[in-house]
């Protein structure tokens, strides 16, 4: 049976990791703030782009073919995926899910004798993924965000890679990976087609009832809408990742404000069992005491 | 209405991170890749891309025209709207000669050393972008 003092020094340790959990709730709370600060700002540009993106697509000719960032190269041999996680631990499923959820996908995509190639942002998914599918790996970008902001250079650091690899003929489609921020309690791991680019469809409707009801004149272009179109997609490939950097990041923190919230309450329970016990022990012992004191009074 | 809140039209400069720069104006130059566009309230709509250069934004108050550097980017122009779209926007006044003067000396150098059609592009980017800010200063062309 431990003594007193083990349960003493017990409390005491715990005491200090739920101060810990604590603190890093905190921290996280105040960094999800910034985070989703940080996203809301983005909104403005990716619904501008999204907008003349729709425009410009509702304008081609019809019989015009499009770019293969729209089309697509006419297979889908090879599948690139990049998945967007997080440098650190202590969140709770939030990697987690994720991992699962690409492996599942390159799983099926091998089963379906697809070849398939990685890219990861975020050390953490990275180190799950290196154990299975370490060949696949083609890059891996660590330290995004770091300084407490995510800069678009990042995602286009990224965008710039993947344009390359994709003119090289190295891949036929690509699919981002991340872990999409529905609220504080939940991040629902998510796939997006980035390549062939898939247009979201109420965004191009929407934008159609705007040129309906809006000015009468129609859209100059210039240059031409092929060629706006060609210099459009790259960048539009870069507000997705952008964006998805920014959700994953938002997600992040809310997970770990969740796990520790879980964590800090936890150890208040672990607390308060284990007073109990203490409380009985020392009783207990005092009961000892007590019964040896009187036994030997009793014997004189 | 004043006459000047007549002539306005809302004009936005947006980057990915953030809106740099909402408010009505009166007139704007755009920097378009085939040649520049000056864009007043009534302009038929139009989508242009904008290649590295300066935008100058006069506002109602008829003062001195803002001037500002893009690294190039979109423009959606509309008859009561301007959004430029721009992945790099900085104030044409906060552009130092000197440094650029060593950034460029320093691409030109990298340009040197890469290999590779696709780095070989990105520097040759680059050095357009450093020339383009550096005429935006110095005020004459920098072939």
């Amino acid at each position: 049976m431990p003594s007193l003092k083990d349960y003493r020094d017990r409390i005491a340790s715990v005491k200090s990791t739920r101060k810990i959990t604590s603190a890093m709730k905190m921290v996280a709370a105040s960094k999800l703030k910034k985070a989703q600060s940080q996203a809301e700002a983005s909104q403005p540009y990716a619904t501008a782009m999204a907008e003349m993106l729709a425009r410009v697509a509702a304008s081609l000719p019809a019989d015009f073919a499009g770019p293969k960032l729209l089309v697509g190269t006419g297979a889908d041999q090879t599948h690139l995926l990049i998945v967007v996680s997080s440098d650190r631990g202590l969140c709770g499923g939030f990697n987690g899910n994720l991992a699962r959820r690409v492996k599942k996908e390159v799983v099926a995509l091998k089963e379906a004798g697809k070849t398939v190639k990685i890219i990861c942002a975020g050390r953490k998914v990275y180190d799950v993924l290196k154990l299975e599918f370490a060949k696949d790996i083609l890059k891996t970008y660590t330290g995004i965000g770091q300084k407490g902001r995510i800069d678009f250079s990042s995602a286009r650091e990224i965008t710039d890679f993947v344009l390359a690899q994709f003119e090289d003929g190295a891949f036929d489609v690509c699919t981002l990976m991340y872990n999409e921020f529905k609220n504080v309690l939940t991040q629902t791991p998510t796939a997006q087609q980035l390549i062939p680019f898939k247009m979201p469809e109420a965004a191009a409707s929407e934008a159609q009832d705007k040129t309906v009801a809006g000015p009468v004149a129609p859209y100059g272009f210039e240059p031409e809408e092929s060629v706006i179109l060609g210099q459009l997609l790259p960048r539009n490939l870069g507000v997705q990742l952008f964006r998805a950097l920014l959700d994953s990041a938002a997600g992040e923190q809310a997970a770990r404000m969740t796990a520790m919230d879980n964590a800090t309450r936890n150890a208040g329970d672990m607390i308060n069992n284990l007073s109990i016990q203490y409380n009985r022990a020392r009783q207990a012992f005092i009961t000892k005491e007590l019964i040896e004191i009187i036994s030997g009074a009793e014997a004189v | 209405m004043t006459d000047a809140a007549l002539k306005t039209f809302s004009f936005k400069l947006v980057s990915p991170e953030k809106i740099l720069m909402d408010e009505p104006a009166v007139q704007v130059v755009v920097p378009g890749e085939e040649g520049d566009l000056g864009v007043l309230k009534g302009h038929s709509p139009f989508v242009v891309t904008v290649r590295p250069g300066v935008v100058s934004i006069t506002k109602e108050d008829g003062a001195e025209a803002h001037k500002i550097f893009i690294a190039g980017g979109f423009a959606d122009i509309s008859s009561e709207n301007c959004t430029i779209l721009a992945e790099e926007a900085i104030a044409v006044s906060e552009l130092k000669q000197d440094d650029l003067e060593k950034k460029l000396a320093d691409l030109k150098e990298d340009l040197g050393m890469v290999s590779g059609d696709h780095d070989k592009k990105r520097v040759e980017n680059a050095i357009k972008v450093v020339k383009a800010k550096l005429s935006a200063v110095t005020g004459h062309l920098h072939a």
